[in-house]
């Protein structure tokens, strides 16, 4: 241990949902010799995997195929995806569902006992698996509760980690505040592995928990790891209005129909196929997300939505499936429905309208969840393999999640083995960060409020980038951003309490997502064409001559961001046409 | 209705002469407003140094289980309207101590959870290689309800045995026991039951019920300390009447 530290460990995670603890159990498996460490800021079974609901992706039905999966994720991404990355990401999704399943996963049945699975959008064929439409919550729980059989595995519950020590290309360890005392301490570890998730909450309308902050983006970014594709946002089409709580793309899978003001289904006038009562795939309802968001705007624009008080919506039609298959299927929608808009979908119309649900882009790593940092892995939707490309598919991310979780654990485990011990260069780091946090709390810094600077960020966020956008809404998004940037640094806080102090949290957070806000409209200006997610009202066409590329943004000593480009990987599949419903 | 509630919440900061006191702050009373949004009403415009946990904001994640009015609620479930005109109190878990505000110390059930074993347990080394381990739907059904609990804490705070007793091992954790006891994939009911028939096991409940009461996921706690509590009386008599070897 470094003089100093308050522990050292081989490798640390850093996020407890199901990339970190798939991670951590494929190195106490692997590696039972090293020790291994969780250092989450909420306890691992509040980590926002829990909220998840469709299902998780993995061909294993009579007549799927793997390279089937493969190419609806390549086309459904726009060509953006690495290729080699989502053959091995088909090929292993099914084995680690499997594991899942052998730890005790209440998976969905069919009636002879084996795995169900069910349509998706943008999938040609039915393969994701779910338990009911709680998927994401029992499959965290079944990871948590296996790993408590680890008892070598530490864990490091309600631990906010604040920085990265790296030193010489190389990572030695965190900065990490303990939320239950306020202590500020240091943990080396020879390998880290970021699993902190996602960013939604730099939006204002988000499916996402209010931990979605962004963090291990934020950490990876500052100690100079490019994000990758940070432009590419997902909106899924059918969010609750005002909670912005997610209705599953399930719903639309098990037959549901969206209905505009006339009760139309809109969906056959954007080249999304023609409406038959029972779903097809790859067509209409089940097109993908980027796709139904877009014609949602348009919908809009033609006057045909449903004015509500937050905005206008369209409605999500249930009632022709019966209380029965609801029950059964979807037993989740009905009690949020019921709980939050008092409305019954057996008997009723669902309002929904689209919502920020999925950062595609996110820290930069190989196959095996390396990022150009020595020593410094990530996984899960912090990471960006990527699979996902421009626009992902709905039940790939738990499997993502698994897969790479697995991978950069194993690969962790393995650069750990040969590491050397922390340089007492980062416990200098460690010292000026110690003294930065304090800093932060010092009286007499202004007069800036978390909650204003927090909610400017995200309306900034949603005029300039949001379904489409243009050069001029982005380039004024930037301006404001740097503008609330400044006006960080003269926030004030007013809790000088150690324990438990969540404005403390809340001014961190605020900081990660500001940083991330920046790279998601710089990368969105220089990507002049619309791909996937990424619809750009002045360039209304994908032009793979020029963009056939990743966005690596880079944070710059001075604070700004500088965008460099990456080709794409590309194995059997050549870039063509999107088509669905024909 | 009135267009603000009165919302009466327990502050408490830790200190060698500290004590809980109650704050009381007027908030928006809106139709789709829960009690957590009042929370973050105040966080963001009152008084920043509020402290609660919470999440998700759509009942899964389990963070932001406090008590309402004296009832063990999920805020982020729980209406302000359902309270109108007010006004309407707020305050940390019962039985659990107080770390600051309104959050609580659950350690206590965090260190309890690994002594029931919540994993499959398995007497062979069957491996994914050989496929799914089969399960009917209706074998599924068996064992679904119990799989439900989101580790909120509720069933805790509402249970007096626990209050009175805290090495009662709990509702929730009896609850996951019997999650996987009635999993048919499982091979682990006698290493837990070894655990559960200790006197911290289900012989602490007197059968009061709240835990199954207040529980928002409707998992039924008390009638899994039920089912324990027959097998760990049939588990007795036959410890009476067979040398262990012999069970």
């Amino acid at each position: 241990m470094s003089e100093g530290a308050t522990a050292a460990h081989d490798v640390l995670l850093v996020g407890g949902g199901a990339a970190g603890l798939r991670a951590a159990i494929a190195i106490a498996e692997t590696n039972p010799s090293l020790s291994v460490a969780v250092v989450s800021k909420v306890y691992p079974m509040r980590s926002h995997t829990v909220s998840a609901e469709g299902g998780a992706a993995g061909a294993i039905a009579e007549g799927d195929t793997l390279d089937e999966h493969a190419y609806d994720t390549i086309s459904g991404s726009d060509w953006l995806c690495d290729q080699d990355a989502v053959e091995a990401f088909v090929q292993e999704a099914p084995r680690e569902l499997l594991q899942l399943e052998h730890w005790g996963c209440p998976w969905s049945r069919e009636p002879d006992g084996r795995i169900a699975v069910r349509a998706f959008g943008g999938m040609k064929n039915m393969r994701t698996w779910f338990a009911a439409d709680k998927t994401g919550f029992h499959m965290l729980h079944s990871l948590f509760q296996t790993s408590l059989k680890y008892t070598d595995i530490t864990r490091y519950d309600e631990w906010f980690v604040t920085r990265l020590l790296v030193d010489d290309g190389r990572v030695h360890g965190v900065v990490a505040i303990e939320l239950m005392s306020g202590r500020i301490e240091v943990i080396t570890a020879k390998s880290v592995v970021l699993c902190n998730g996602g960013s939604g909450k730099v939006f204002p309308f988000t499916t996402n928990a209010n931990i979605c902050t962004g963090d291990g983006m934020a950490l990876a970014y500052r100690a100079g790891a490019p994000l990758k594709d940070m432009e590419f946002v997902q909106y899924h089409p059918t969010g609750l209005p005002f909670t912005g709580i997610l209705i599953t793309e399930a719903t639309r899978a098990e037959g549901g129909w969206l209905l505009n003001k006339d009760g139309y289904r809109y969906l056959q006038d954007y080249d999304l196929g023609k409406p038959e009562p029972t779903p097809v795939l790859r067509s209409m309802e089940l097109g993908p997300r980027d796709r139904l968001s877009q014609a949602f705007v348009h919908e809009v624009e033609k006057g045909r939505t449903i004015e509500s008080p937050y905005g206008p919506i369209v409605h999500l039609d249930l009632r022709h499936l019966g209380a029965k298959l609801i029950d059964t299927k979807l037993p989740m929608v009905r009690e949020l429905c019921m709980q939050y808009e008092r409305i019954d979908p057996v008997t009723e119309l669902i309002p929904v309208r689209p919502v920020v649900h999925y950062m595609m882009g996110g820290v930069h790593t190989d196959i095996n969840g390396a990022t150009p940092i020595d020593g410094l892995f990530a996984a899960g939707e912090t990471a960006c393999v990527t699979i996902n490309g421009a626009n992902r598919l709905g039940s790939n991310s738990l499997p993502e999640c698994l897969v790479f979780g697995a991978r950069a654990g194993r690969a962790a485990a393995e650069y750990a083995t040969s590491a050397k011990q922390p340089s007492p260069a980062v416990m200098r780091q460690a010292d000026d960060e110690v003294r930065r946090l304090e800093q932060m709390r010092s009286p007499d810094r202004g007069h800036e409020q978390i909650a204003d600077i927090r909610e400017e960020m995200q309306s900034t966020m949603e005029d300039s980038a949001g379904i489409f956008r243009s050069g001029d809404s982005l380039a004024k998004g930037v301006d404001q951003l740097a503008e609330l940037q400044q006006r960080l640094d003269r926030i004030q806080l007013y809790d000088q309490t150690s324990a438990f102090n969540t404005e403390l949290v809340a001014a961190l957070e605020l900081a990660n997502m500001l940083d991330i806000a920046e790279t998601i409209l710089h990368s969105a200006v220089q990507r002049e064409e619309s791909r996937g997610a990424h619809q750009r009202t002045d360039f209304t066409t994908r032009d793979d001559t020029r963009f056939l590329n990743h966005a690596l943004a880079y944070r710059d000593s001075d604070g700004s961001v500088r965008i460099e480009r990456l080709p794409v990987t590309i194995t059997r599949w050549p870039p063509g046409e999107r088509v669905y419903g024909r | 209705m009135a267009d603000s509630i009165r919302m009466q919440v327990t502050r408490y900061t830790p200190g060698p002469d500290s004590v809980p006191t109650v704050a009381e702050y007027d908030v928006p009373l809106r139709k789709d407003w829960a009690v957590l949004d009042g929370l973050n009403y105040i966080k963001d415009h009152v008084d920043s140094s509020l402290s609660y946990r919470w999440s998700c904001r759509m009942g899964i994640c389990g963070s932001c289980g406090m008590n309402v009015e004296g009832e063990p609620k999920l805020t982020c479930a729980t209406f302000l309207t359902d309270y109108a005109p007010g006004p309407v109190r707020v305050e940390p878990l019962s039985n659990f101590p107080i770390v600051r505000d309104l959050v609580v110390d659950i350690e206590d059930f965090m260190e309890k959870l690994p002594r029931v074993k919540p994993w499959i347990i398995r007497d062979d080394d069957v491996t994914v290689i050989d496929g799914e381990y089969l399960q009917t739907p209706e074998e599924l059904a068996e064992y679904k309800q119990f799989s439900n609990c989101i580790n909120c804490m509720l069933c805790y705070a509402a249970c007096p045995i626990y209050g009175l007793e805290p090495d009662f091992i709990g509702p929730a954790a009896i609850a996951l026991a019997e999650r996987y006891d009635l999993d048919s994939r499982d091979r682990g009911q006698r290493e837990r039951l070894d655990v559960l028939i200790e006197k911290e096991g289900v012989w602490g409940c007197t059968f009061v019920g709240e835990c199954t009461t207040v529980c928002p996921k409707h998992v039924d706690p008390a009638g899994a300390i039920q089912r324990y509590k027959l097998k760990a009386a049939k588990e007795n008599l036959m410890t009476f009447l067979l040398p262990r070897a012999a069970r």
